[in-house]
């Protein structure tokens, strides 16, 4: 458990900012300067707050009142950053087991096991100048996870990498978050990342904290849409596998307000899912159509609907859970939708994908 | 090959520049660290007197250490009574004048090549639980060493060369004293001495090459094992 209420003056804005997270990924989300590094900086003590207070574990590493501040090497904080700032003059197995050292009380997760998890095997012998940028992140993020610390911090550690590396690092990033239980306090200003890795998010804005909650409900939220650059992430649903379909392959996922089927995906009945549902791939009917190839056809009503961006609006419709579905601003007036009005939700079923991580 | 009087001059010489250098190095290292990561009031007047050896006459730095550290002086009476030890007219002395005189020249390619280490490795370090006693034996000091090992060299063959500040604070006694510098010194003043003097120098040159082609071969494969490039 961490919980932070601090501030600092930056410049032109004041930090500001108060906040309780548990197990699990906690994502820092908000553009450039909103202030998520300091944060993550003042957590890891490399940054000193005008005043407030960051408990880890019920273990108080700063308080303004009572002057209390623990350097970083006591803090028992991993930290993995934009950079892989590896050590140049150390093997890749020096650079890793550099601060295992203040973890011999504990010895999960083991040296093997990270090895394993990041693929770092082969290696373990080589420089960090013979590497390339995605292997560097990938010792970078070994590490940290084998000084084993209470908590690990992630300043955007795909952010100096092109698409290809990155695409590289997430799924171990995925097995990361999945396989360890490290509470884990990831920043990102990429919502795909953080649909795919988190579990909470927090929304900053010029210092301040403007939404806190579980993932699935932040991402549907239209009134953070101007902060909030979905992309084409969209909105996140959670659920279970509900059975299999070997015949055409495909995979019923249960979650709040029905089903929806997807593509087969790999694992047992009953094992958690987390599905992204991009709002241009949600098409709305007032009536439940007939002889449509939609196979997920999802009844609901109209929640809310957002501001006008040009030719498109997203409209917030709650199918059990709140899905946001982008229509054309005709489409919405020559339907006549508005709050209240029920309406099938179309779902497209292969804008539905299955990520790897498996959530609570 | 040498004469017995060229070989004693050599010997003395080394130890003179060993010594100047293995006791002055330490406080190079903590010089150059304290001026490279901290920020303290007075750091420019600390900059500054470190500096002075490089800027002021020899002969001023031979006379100031003659005051403190001479038999009379202040620091050297205390010395003398305290612990028997005694700077005055000995090649400790000498040892003492030329390390003074390097030790601005070690401090500067110490604190360059401190200065040239990306801080954020060493915060990464700390991240890590290393306390910051260990960042900088494990991160500063190996990251520094092609720094350390230049300045080194450096300083030895400047120790090697000292003139001024030597012969003004101990004197120009043989055996004891006189190094090359002096002994080139010294048979100047005799006629007919050129074939003598030409000899020094070829040992002179020679010496000073030989420390640079060392020094050159050391920071090569410090700087090597860190970029990881083959020598």
């Amino acid at each position: 458990m961490i919980r932070v209420a601090i501030q600092k003056k930056l410049g032109a804005f004041t930090l500001d900012v108060s906040f309780v997270s548990g197990a699990g990924v906690t994502a820092l989300y908000g553009v450039s300067g909103a202030g998520k590094t300091s944060i993550v900086n003042a957590i890891a003590g490399l940054m000193r707050p005008d005043a407030g207070h960051i408990e880890l574990d019920g273990i108080t590493v700063f308080d303004s009142t009572s002057r209390i501040f623990l350097p970083p090497e006591r803090r028992g904080v991993g930290y993995v950053f934009q950079e892989d700032r590896l050590f140049p003059h150390l093997s890749v197995r020096r650079n890793l087991s550099y601060g295992q050292r203040r973890s011999e009380g504990h010895p999960q997760p083991s040296f093997d096991d990270v090895i394993d998890l990041l693929g770092l095997a082969p290696l373990l012998e080589r420089l960090p100048h013979r590497l390339s940028g995605g292997e560097k992140q990938r010792v970078a993020i070994g590490r940290a996870v084998l000084s084993r610390p209470r908590l690990l911090l992630m300043d955007e550690p795909l952010a100096n990498l092109d698409t290809a590396r990155r695409a590289e690092i997430l799924p171990f990033l995925e097995r990361l978050c999945r396989d360890l239980s490290l509470p884990i306090v990831y920043v990102s200003h990429a919502i795909e990342e953080i649909t795919r890795l988190a579990d909470t998010l927090i929304v900053l804005d010029r210092g301040k904290v403007v939404a806190a909650g579980p993932v699935p409900a932040i991402t549907a939220r239209l009134d953070l849409s101007p902060l909030i650059d979905r992309g084409d992430a969209g909105t996140v649903l959670v659920g279970t596998i509900e059975s299999h379909d070997t015949r055409y392959h495909l995979t019923t996922v249960a979650f709040d307000g029905g089903r929806l089927v997807v593509p087969a995906v790999g694992g047992p009945v009953g094992a958690a899912l987390r599905l992204r549902i991009q709002a241009r791939d949600v098409a709305i009917a007032t009536s439940v159509p007939t002889g449509i190839s939609t196979l997920n056809c999802l009844p609901g009503v109209i929640t809310e609907l957002g501001t006008g961006r040009q030719a498109h609006r997203d409209v917030q419709v709650n199918v059990g859970v709140p899905i946001l579905a982008r229509l054309t601003q005709r489409s919405i007036s020559e339907l006549g939708l508005e709050p209240g009005r029920q309406v099938t939700a179309l779902i497209k079923s292969v804008a539905v994908e299955r990520t790897d991580r498996s959530a609570d | 090959m040498l004469s017995p009087l060229e070989v004693e001059i050599v010997l003395l010489s080394l130890r003179v520049g060993f010594w100047a250098v293995l006791v002055g190095l330490p406080l190079a290292i903590a010089a150059a660290w304290l001026l490279a990561r901290t920020s303290f009031p007075g750091k420019a007047v600390v900059d500054g007197l470190l500096h002075l050896p490089l800027v002021v006459p020899p002969v001023i730095v031979g006379y100031t250490l003659l005051v403190l550290l001479g038999r009379q002086g202040v620091i050297g009476a205390f010395l003398d009574n305290v612990f028997g030890i005694s700077f005055a007219f000995n090649w400790k002395g000498a040892a003492v004048a030329s390390g003074v005189m390097a030790f601005p020249l070690m401090v500067r390619a110490i604190r360059l090549s401190i200065e040239a280490i990306d801080r954020r490795i060493e915060t990464a370090a700390r991240t890590l639980g290393a306390s910051p006693l260990r960042v900088f034996a494990t991160i500063t000091l190996p990251l520094a060493l092609p720094g350390i090992l230049s300045g080194t060299v450096l300083a030895f063959a400047r120790s090697l060369g000292e003139f001024g500040a030597t012969i003004t604070f101990v004197s120009n006694i043989p055996g004891e004293t006189r190094t090359l510098p002096l002994a080139v010194f010294s048979l100047m003043q005799v006629p007919g001495t050129e074939a003598a003097i030409l000899r020094l120098v070829v040992i002179s040159i020679a010496i000073a090459l030989a420390a640079l082609v060392v020094s050159e071969y050391l920071s090569r494969r410090v700087a090597a094992r860190i970029r990881g490039t083959p020598p």
